[in-house]
């Protein structure tokens, strides 16, 4: 398991590929990127702020219930936080599992808690200044069905 | 001695990451009144509390969550990672 909450870019690919290569046993593997989408037009660039060391916690803590869950052989956490430009990307989690069922649902809920759970708050900051982006309800809720 | 933090716009509204306090709140809820009590800026930021969520030693919990032997609590809106 690996979780990293950093400021610095990274490689999707690059990532996939060395967790690939180390989730020995497992017959799917299922990644899921986030990148930071333009929906106004207009922004110059999005702002994550973290709780630093609170963040690692609760990540590590979302990841072993996902481990333990569905029995997945690794998973990963990439969190980036700090200034990003719309097509950065954000974040990837990655899960691999024996079969293909476990490695999705497995990733779903680690999207869904980290969405929620984690404590990361976006900030959209355009010409017209800067605004802080709302939870959702429906991200809320979709905790439920876990 | 409690480590308070705040993070995002309830950081923006208080003004201050973070700030050492002497208190004898025995609950989260308790620590709150103390603060609005305060002044105007803390009473605003604290109005609405379903707006707000709060960790007690970096761990989510409610506000009526105890604060014996607690070392920081921390004070922030819904959180909007991924």
């Amino acid at each position: 398991m690996e979780i990293r909450v950093q400021q610095e870019p990274f490689g999707a690919g690059t990532e996939l590929d060395a967790f690939t290569a180390r989730a020995s046993g497992a017959g799917a593997v299922v990644s899921f990127s986030g990148i930071v989408r333009d929906d106004s037009g207009r922004m110059a660039e999005m702002l994550i702020e973290h709780y630093p060391g609170m963040t690692e916690r609760a990540l590590e803590a979302i990841a072993q219930e996902a481990v333990a869950r569905w029995n997945l052989a690794d998973a990963l956490v990439i969190h980036r936080f700090g200034a990003m430009k719309p097509g950065d990307q954000i974040m990837m989690v990655a899960t691999a599992a024996r079969h293909r069922k476990n490695a999705f649902e497995a990733a779903e809920f680690l999207m869904d808690y980290l969405k929620s759970r984690a404590p990361f708050w976006k900030q959209e900051r355009s010409a017209d200044g800067a605004s802080w982006v709302a939870a959702k309800q429906d991200d809320e809720d979709a905790l439920k069905r876990w | 001695m409690i480590d308070v933090l705040y993070f995002a716009w309830l950081r923006e509204r208080i003004g201050l990451p973070k700030e050492r306090i002497e208190s004898s709140a025995e609950t989260v809820a308790d620590l709150v009144a103390e603060l609005a009590a305060r002044e105007e800026r803390y009473a605003l930021a604290f109005s609405d509390l379903s707006a707000l969520r709060v960790a007690v030693d970096q761990e989510l919990t409610d506000f009526d969550a105890p604060l014996a032997g607690v070392r920081e609590v921390a004070f922030f809106p819904p959180m909007t990672g991924g």
